[in-house]
């Protein structure tokens, strides 16, 4: 039997065929099969000492002194739903960096992946994907360890979900556009120290911004990670309006299309030079 | 060009078409004996003026070539010559900066995904994901042409079978040596039943035995009547499996034809290479010069004597007086034809 058929006669009738980013995202899901617990173990690890060193331990100290300048609630509550966002921008900063350049770069499997029919795009979309299904899997394992802590005010908090995601996708979509066009992988340490933890800091998750100096503030307002954070916050508090969250979803939804169309120009760029 | 792209079809309609085919036909500098059948070729990838500029360097400055089913098309040159750049665009993975380029009758740039379902791709730097498992790399593979998982499995047998690879199916692919690397490189290629495989530079970087083997695999493709087209700069491998090359330099194509016709359009049949002590060589040289029916180039290390007989060519030799150290009577190669149109080696 011929290993390659010749004839035309022979090629594959065509198939009413999924997506082509579907395809890139089983990839990963394949590579992910032999790594997915450890990474549910930190998942679950991460809130664990968070909210008990920081919700708890910190926290009775915060409570003693009266909480009415985070709005009344214990520090618990309204520390972890920022968490959460912040959980979903770090996870979105490790998926979206070193992967990308290793596959470009390393393993080289982005260009064995557009000699098939895939496009650039699919690949970007793919990876995409794959990063939004480990962000809601993450969140989901976040959530649970937030409401075992009792951290949890407002059924609404289930809205978090997808908001915690969006919150990592608005990180992906652009930091994915420099990733690809990177020659070394230097900068992403650089990104982590000087981007990410300080955002990490001063955004709203361990403190109100209105904490900050008032020059600071307005750069507080443009990080998409307060954006995530009061929202976030706000859905599990049970204080959130229709048009605050429309405002920030609609900010965050921005940042991931506005990232996407330039991930999806460098995709193509880096790959078919 | 129109070419039909349907192979069952295309026959027939090529047979309709027969003057128009003809006409195509004599307009190409193929030699008669290359075809037998008119209505039988089936052209594949047609390029026209090929042009690829990276920034001021034109790696390929206008080639013109045609690829037919079935046959082993060769590009031949050395490091450089703007073979890669030639098959990327091919594989749809660069697009072309002028001219024309036509596989299965679309346009590269804008049918790219259904261009590349019917292509298969070695690269010459091994893409596999070292991390998964030899059997990983095929399905993962198989499901980015849309393959069912049952297919997968059925060809994943078939094709590690194919490439010896058999009994390190479930091993990862990290420790496995180049020359496996590579074979399983090339069942990857093969998982998605492609119409023409590409192999750019197949054995560079593999030593000898391990590249024999891939030769041995890749032969049994051709005789398969698989589409193969191919870059190298061993002429060797060039002679052994393609059934036409041309041979690039400087991204132009300096020479078409099957291995046999470049050697007799371009080097004499023998080749008689002399070794002189240093000291002697340049008095060699003058010497040479002076025989009848030859013609000679003068390497680093040696003098090749170009003649369509090396027995009485070597006779001369020792009637002008001259010692060689060493002397080798051996038949033209596709090395001394690419010396002949550059030259330069082709190894340099």
């Amino acid at each position: 039997m011929a290993l390659a058929k010749t004839g035309a006669a022979a090629r594959e009738p065509a198939r009413a065929l999924s997506p082509f980013a579907v395809r890139q995202f089983r990839f990963w899901l394949t590579n992910y099969r032999r790594t997915w617990r450890g990474t549910v173990f930190s998942g679950l690890l991460n809130p664990v000492l968070y909210l008990g060193a920081m919700g708890l331990g910190l926290g009775s100290l915060v409570d003693a002194h009266g909480t009415a300048s985070l709005g009344g609630v214990s520090y618990l509550q309204f520390l972890a739903p920022g968490l959460l966002a912040s959980a979903a921008m770090q996870m979105a900063m490790g998926e979206s960096t070193w992967p990308v350049f290793g596959s470009v770069k390393w393993l080289k499997t982005y260009q064995a992946a557009a000699a098939t029919p895939l496009r650039p795009a699919d690949l970007y979309y793919g990876h995409l994907l794959f990063t939004a299904m480990r962000l809601a899997l993450n969140s989901v394992v976040f959530l649970v360890v937030m409401a075992a802590f009792g951290a949890v005010r407002s059924p609404w908090v289930i809205a978090a979900l997808p908001v915690a995601v969006l919150t990592g996708l608005a990180f992906a979509a652009p930091l994915e556009a420099f990733a690809i066009t990177c020659k070394k992988e230097t900068a992403f340490l650089l990104i982590f120290r000087f981007g990410i933890i300080p955002l990490f800091l001063f955004s709203g998750t361990f403190f109100p911004i209105t904490q900050l100096p008032a020059v600071i503030r307005p750069l507080a307002y443009v990080t998409p990670l307060w954006h995530g954070v009061v929202l976030c916050r706000s859905l599990s508090l049970g204080t959130a309006t229709p048009g605050e969250a429309l405002i920030h979803v609609g900010y965050l939804l921005a940042l991931t299309c506005a990232g996407s169309f330039f991930a999806c120009l460098a995709y193509q760029r880096r790959l078919y030079a | 060009m129109d070419m039909p792209a349907e192979g069952a079809s295309g026959h027939t309609e090529a047979a309709g078409r027969l003057p128009e085919e003809q006409e195509t036909y004599e307009g190409l500098s193929v030699p008669a004996g290359m075809v037998c059948d008119v209505a039988e070729r089936e052209v594949l990838i047609r390029a026209r003026g090929l042009t690829k500029v990276f920034g001021q360097f034109r790696a390929v400055d206008g080639i013109d070539f045609e690829l037919t089913r079935g046959e082993v098309f060769g590009f031949l040159g050395p490091n450089g010559a703007g073979k890669s750049s030639t098959m990327r665009m091919i594989g749809c993975v660069s697009p072309p900066s002028g001219g024309e380029l036509r596989i299965f009758g679309l346009d590269p740039v804008n049918d790219g995904p259904s261009i590349r379902a019917r292509l298969g791709a070695v690269p010459q730097e091994d893409t596999l994901d070292v991390e998964l498992t030899v059997r990983e790399n095929l399905l993962i593979y198989g499901r980015y042409f849309g393959l069912r998982r049952d297919v997968i499995k059925e060809r994943t047998a078939r094709l590690l079978d194919f490439v010896q690879l058999a009994e390190r199916a479930d091993d990862q692919v990290e420790p496995l040596s180049g020359g496996m690397k590579r074979r399983l490189t090339i069942a990857r290629s093969l998982i998605s039943e492609p119409e023409i495989l590409l192999l750019d530079e197949p054995t560079t970087g593999l030593d000898p035995q391990a590249r024999h083997v891939v030769w041995d695999r890749l032969y049994r493709l051709k005789q398969q009547g698989v589409t193969l087209v191919l870059t190298t700069h061993y002429m060797d491998e060039a002679e052994q499996l393609c059934d036409r090359l041309v041979v690039m330099d400087r991204g132009k194509i300096a020479a078409e034809g099957s291995p046999r016709e470049l050697i007799a359009a371009h080097s004499t049949p023998e080749v008689l290479e002399l070794r002189f002590r240093i000291d002697e060589q340049e008095q060699a040289v003058e010497k040479l010069a002076d025989l009848p029916d030859v013609r000679i180039e003068v390497l680093a290390d040696r003098i090749l004597v170009y003649t369509a007989d090396g027995d009485a060519a070597l006779a001369d030799v020792g009637r002008c007086g001259l010692e060689p150290l060493t002397s080798l009577i051996r038949r033209s190669s596709l090395e001394d034809v690419f010396l002949r149109l550059t030259g330069r080696r082709l190894e340099d």
